[in-house]
């Protein structure tokens, strides 16, 4: 089909002196991968910004259609590749949701503490790469030097750093290694003066401050309206986490405080991310101190993958794991739109099954997507220098927006 | 951080059981349903959800009343996406609105049927902003027009591409080897 370029993407013909169309991206570094602007200046002045996305699309999408259903949870991985365990989360428990499954405890306990592991992994990520854009190059080692932790830690568990698939459908691939406590305890000492430390270089820093202040705003009411969630949204002074108005996997049962700012700018942005990362240490904390010995996978042998040693002792186990690798399981026919709070906003899964071992359509709502959706609303009539910052504070994965 | 006390001081460290996945009460979708039969044919409550099937006529006439009516209040498009039920099924494709509100924290599932032969349906971008992207995802993927959208190109495949990748009869590998040059 053909399809016709509104008049925005033409060359716009007049003078330089006027108006100019530059290409912004898809190489420049402080697009956070390939991003491309179409961007209408005038002089130093943003007149229009249009993002032009799909560079990174592999049909993924399409690929969950002829993978079976534990397939697809190494498919997630690769979306929103600095917070794969959110994303592991969220297509895991929307298919046990349509399974009907019972997690056990312990299982629920890791699967938070691991996810908020990852949100701070996820928001350092986006803290050393925002400095960076901005100017401030010390900032980016010193964030890379904790999130390495957080990559061990990770490591350690589910033998991957940045693809772990540590979640599976009815619990977790495996128990934590013996002595793991101990090392998220060791994190856990050591991070708030590490947050004390990004605050120093930061924070108090007069020229980032005039970098970020007044700079992207954008008003509560376009921020619903765009459809903006996470950070983004609290920034501009709404209180919503999906964590606290839709909760999951326990995290009502957590004590933790929802930052908001009101300033509707990068700033105000950048001050909520900074509190989420010393929340986030507080639920892992309370994860840490809930976690009880106990099984880490539900009592489902048609879904969940046999002990390695059972499957070799027992005959029914060997049986279950044949079919389990070699058919897949069944799911019930439904729907599920199953929304989790991701470091980066909402990251909705839409599952619709047919009763067979594939999906009939699954369907990510990438926080990403959304919020990249609303730059030009932030980016029109200010400086070109700004977009930097801009895009920084949104904090866009673009393997999540072009899936 | 001197508001983190005060925010704090609700919440002690307890047992909640909230409703996780809230809806409108299916009162509610009835009520709303015989107050406009026009407006939704049917109403389907599974796995915690309620789904309004929504003749595509009235799509906009129901997601402006549902934006700001009393009790519904869905100011936010949580997500939108298209669905392909097969090439022999007859209405083809589906579109699903997943509308969230930000001050009643509820949740409801419109759902709109196509025809493969007819598939158009009004745009809600004069609503809801954020559809305008999500729209044009669905246009690109499956193929359905929606009508009086401002910009409806394709957002993730290049606009030479030849149809609609994520119908259930293109093939996985596509009919060939696509070349950037």
């Amino acid at each position: 089909m053909s399809v016709s370029l509104p008049p925005q993407f033409e060359v716009i013909d007049r003078p330089l002196d006027t108006q100019m169309t530059i290409s912004f991206g898809p190489q420049h570094p402080s697009t956070h991968g390939v991003l491309r602007l179409e961007m209408v200046l005038d002089g130093e002045m943003i007149v229009r910004a249009i993002p032009d996305i799909g560079y990174l699309h592999t049909g993924m999408e399409k690929l969950f259609e002829y993978k079976k259903w534990q397939q697809g949870i190494v498919i997630t991985d690769r979306m929103d590749y600095l917070n794969p365990l959110g994303n592991n989360l969220a297509y895991v428990m929307a298919v046990e949701k349509l399974l009907g499954l019972e997690i056990p405890e312990r299982a629920e306990v890791i699967r938070v503490m691991m996810c908020e592991l990852q949100r701070i992994a996820s928001h350092l990520v986006w803290l050393g790469t925002h400095a960076l854009d901005i100017g401030a190059m010390t900032v980016f080692f010193y964030c890379f030097r904790e999130r390495e932790k957080i990559l061990n830690l990770i490591e350690a568990a589910s033998g991957g750093r940045l693809t772990p698939s540590y979640f599976r459908i009815g619990g977790l691939m495996m128990d934590l290694p013996p002595g793991f406590e101990r090392r998220v305890q060791q994190f856990l000492e050591k991070f708030p003066k590490s947050c004390d430390e990004f605050d120093t270089l930061l924070t108090g820093n007069k020229i980032f401050q005039r970098r970020t202040q007044g700079v992207g705003i954008i008003s509560a009411e376009d921020a619903i309206d765009w459809g903006l969630t996470g950070p983004c949204l609290r920034g501009s002074g709404i209180e919503i986490d999906v964590r606290r108005v839709n909760p999951y996997t326990g995290y009502e049962n957590y004590d933790f405080v929802v930052p908001v700012e009101d300033g509707c700018d990068v700033w105000a942005r950048y001050k909520v991310r900074m509190r989420e990362m010393r929340e986030s240490h507080k639920i892992v904390a309370q994860a840490l101190a809930r976690l009880k010995p106990g099984p880490t996978k539900a009592d489902a042998p048609k879904v969940v993958l046999p002990e390695r040693e059972a499957m070799k002792t027992h005959m029914d186990a060997l049986i279950h794991h044949f079919l389990i690798i070699a058919e897949g399981f069944d799911v019930p026919a439904g729907e599920i739109y199953h929304p989790i709070e991701a470091s980066k906003g909402e990251l909705g899964v839409y599952i619709k099954s047919d009763g067979g071992p594939k999906p009939a359509r699954v369907h990510f709502r990438g926080p990403s997507f959304v919020n990249l959706s609303a730059l030009p609303q932030m980016a029109e009539g200010e400086m070109i220098a700004d977009v930097v910052a801009i895009i920084g504070s949104i904090d866009i994965v673009l393997g999540e927006i072009d899936r | 951080m001197a508001n983190e006390t005060e925010q704090a001081g609700g919440s002690e460290n307890r047992i909640l059981r909230t409703p996780k996945y809230k809806t409108p009460s299916p009162e509610q979708v009835a009520a709303l349903q015989q107050e406009h039969p026009a407006w939704i044919t049917e109403t389907v409550s599974a796995f915690d959800e309620i789904t309004a099937i929504v003749p595509r006529e009235s799509i906009t006439a129901i997601c402006s009343h549902l934006k700001t009516a009393q009790g519904f209040e869905f100011n936010m498009l949580a997500d939108l996406c298209g669905v392909d039920r097969g090439p022999e099924e007859e209405p083809r494709f589906e579109v699903n609105y997943h509308l969230f509100s930000t001050t009643l924290h509820h949740r409801l599932r419109l759902k709109v049927l196509l025809d493969e032969r007819d598939a158009h349906v009004n745009s809600v971008t004069s609503i809801w902003r954020t559809a305008n992207w999500h729209e044009r995802e669905t246009f690109d993927l499956f193929g359905v027009i929606f009508d009086n959208h401002p910009d409806l190109r394709r957002i993730l495949l290049p606009d030479e591409w030849e149809g609609h990748a994520l119908r259930k009869d293109f093939p996985l590998r596509g009919y060939e080897p696509y070349s950037l040059t």
